[in-house]
């Protein structure tokens, strides 16, 4: 029992690590690859190639002054960034970022903090009190933006979710009706990756993904053309931070759900065969390290991806957004649900 | 008239389907941002990398001294006659005995400002100079915090005795040819042919 607890204890502070890392290194990235878009160099003076420089944020960031407007409401306006860091951090935990493998001892340990078997919804779940954190925020600020910000993000995020929601229902029922992240990994492990069944849901979650982190060109909450800084426009020092980094940690665990879902997670072509002629026997470490890091490098691909677009595209006009999410996702997630069953009915898989 | 041939029509018509479906559109603009990826940086480290500059390239003054560490300058104000920006001014003195090694005329400059903030670094004063006192370097001006800084004194402008610059660059085929010319007392002076 005590073992159990502290590798777990040992697993959960490894994903909160990787998922901090990830995420300040992302916002180096960010700024690296923007400038590479642009022609230009980019950060590269704090460190080696600059590679010190989230470092160097993350100090600025604590060392400024802290204001909270005196009108606002204390309490909900340091609960805000919290709220959204926290649900930020809590995704994490359902993700199985790597095969089993089998000590010496005979135990098995996972690759994963918890798997329950509601898997997708807890993630659904957890995703959708991450818009709280941004109303509470913007609406504890007391200012005209911030709360414009944070309508807009909450009408935005609830939207997009629907759309998101049913684009995973069709893919549940591919997976063989399975809502745990473990089992539909898994199931990818023999077969194809869920994108060959499913890539026009892939599409659609693909971009609610990018609407629910608040990415470009979904930025509207935080659109500094129009509302200065959104439902961060009060916030300072490390609460703004919070904010900023939280939605650099969404982007990581939302890259990390799409190649789970529809990339197979820790799987990748010609693994088992890769693993005989190395000789790895199943159960081993090194099955998990070498499937840890083909997840990891589909994450970061999704990552420069979801760069790539916010320093492509323009921003959407706010009918559009609503257009975009009900006239034509939601439709569209509809069809493929109804594509979906009729396939799998046809298939045998489902029964009336 | 057309003018160019990159103007395009403004058109109010629907769009397409493929236009409506944003994406060809939006995988179109990600190539072309993708394309540039692959091209050459514009940027110039500067405290690292420097520009390349040419070579009678006109930046911060200087005031020179002659072979013998005497100041060439005599204050006629031609200089300042001839700025088309007025940033210089000087005052004039005259030399008293024992100050010989100091000045090389009769007459010198007491004070003599440039007003960096004005100067368009034309060269007219380097131009307009009969005694090759003033010239164009290839020094930058130094950034500053306050207005009254950039205006620059004898201290900053007269060439250090012991660290002299180099200005042969900038000086004109017509000098360089004027200096060729034998029998001068200017000239045999300059090629330190003769002593005082």
């Amino acid at each position: 029992m005590l073992t159990l607890i502290i590798i777990k204890l040992i697993t959960c502070i490894a994903v909160f690590a990787i998922s901090l890392g990830v995420a300040a290194y992302a916002t180096l990235w960010e700024r690296k690859f923007s400038a590479l878009l642009q022609d230009r160099v980019g950060p590269d003076r704090a460190g080696p190639k600059g590679l010190l420089q989230p470092l160097a944020d993350g100090g600025k960031m604590f060392f400024k002054e802290e204001i909270i407007p005196n009108v606002s409401n204390k309490f909900l306006f340091i609960l805000g960034p919290s709220l959204f860091m926290l649900t930020a951090l809590m995704t994490g935990s359902v993700i199985p970022w790597g095969k089993d493998f089998t000590t010496a001892g005979g135990s098995i340990i996972s690759f994963q903090i918890t798997d329950i078997n509601i898997g997708v919804l807890y993630l659904l779940g957890v995703v959708s009190i991450g818009v709280y954190g941004i109303m509470i925020g913007g609406w504890a600020s007391n200012n005209k933006y911030a709360l414009l910000g944070a309508i807009r993000s909450s009408s935005q995020m609830i939207s997009y979710e629907i759309a998101m929601g049913i684009s995973v229902i069709a893919l549940v029922i591919t997976a063989g009706g399975t809502l745990s992240l473990r089992e539909i990994v898994g199931q990818q492990d023999a077969g194809y990756a869920n994108i060959v069944y499913q890539p026009l849901g892939f599409l659609i979650f693909f971009v609610c993904a990018l609407a629910e982190t608040n990415r470009a060109p979904f930025d509207l909450p935080e659109c500094e053309a129009e509302l200065v800084g959104g439902y961060h426009t009060e916030y300072s020092s490390m609460k703004l931070g919070l904010f900023l980094f939280a939605e650099y940690i969404n982007m990581f665990i939302s890259s990390a759900v799409m190649s789970a879902f529809y990339f197979g997670g820790y799987n990748f072509p010609f693994a088992q065969e890769l693993y005989n002629a190395i000789g790895l026997q199943e159960g081993s470490i090194w099955i998990s390290l070498i499937g840890f890091g083909a997840f990891f490098t589909k994450i970061i691909i999704f990552i420069c991806v979801f760069m790539w677009i916010r320093w492509t595209l323009p921003r959407f006009r706010y009918d559009q957004l609503m257009n975009l999410g009900w006239k034509i996702l939601l439709p569209l997630s509809l069809l493929n649900l109804a594509i979906t069953i009729g396939v799998e009915f046809l298939r045998g898989n489902l029964q009336l | 008239m057309k003018l160019t041939n990159r103007s395009k029509v403004v058109s109010n018509k629907e769009q397409s389907l493929s236009e409506r479906m944003y994406l060809p559109g939006i995988a179109k603009g990600m190539l072309i941002t993708a394309s540039h990826l692959f091209k050459r940086r514009a940027t110039v480290k500067y405290p690292d990398e420097l520009r390349p500059i040419a070579a009678v390239f006109r930046g911060q003054h200087i005031l020179k001294r002659d072979e013998n560490g005497a100041e060439r300058c005599t204050a006629c104000g031609l200089c300042a006659v001839a700025c088309p920006a007025e940033a210089i001014t000087m005052e004039s003195a005259e030399r008293k005995k024992g100050e010989e090694g100091l000045y090389r005329e009769e007459k010198y400059a007491k004070t003599y400002e440039i007003n960096m903030l004005r100067c368009i670094f034309c060269g007219l004063c380097e131009e307009a100079c009969p005694k090759e006192a003033i010239f164009l370097t290839d020094r930058m001006v130094a950034t500053e915090f306050e207005r009254e800084d950039f205006i620059y004194g004898k201290d900053k402008l007269v060439e250090k005795v012991d660290k002299r610059i180099d200005v042969t660059k900038r000086q004109t085929i017509e000098v360089a040819e004027f200096k060729k010319i034998p029998g001068l007392k200017h000239n045999e002076l300059w090629q330190g042919k003769l002593k005082k």
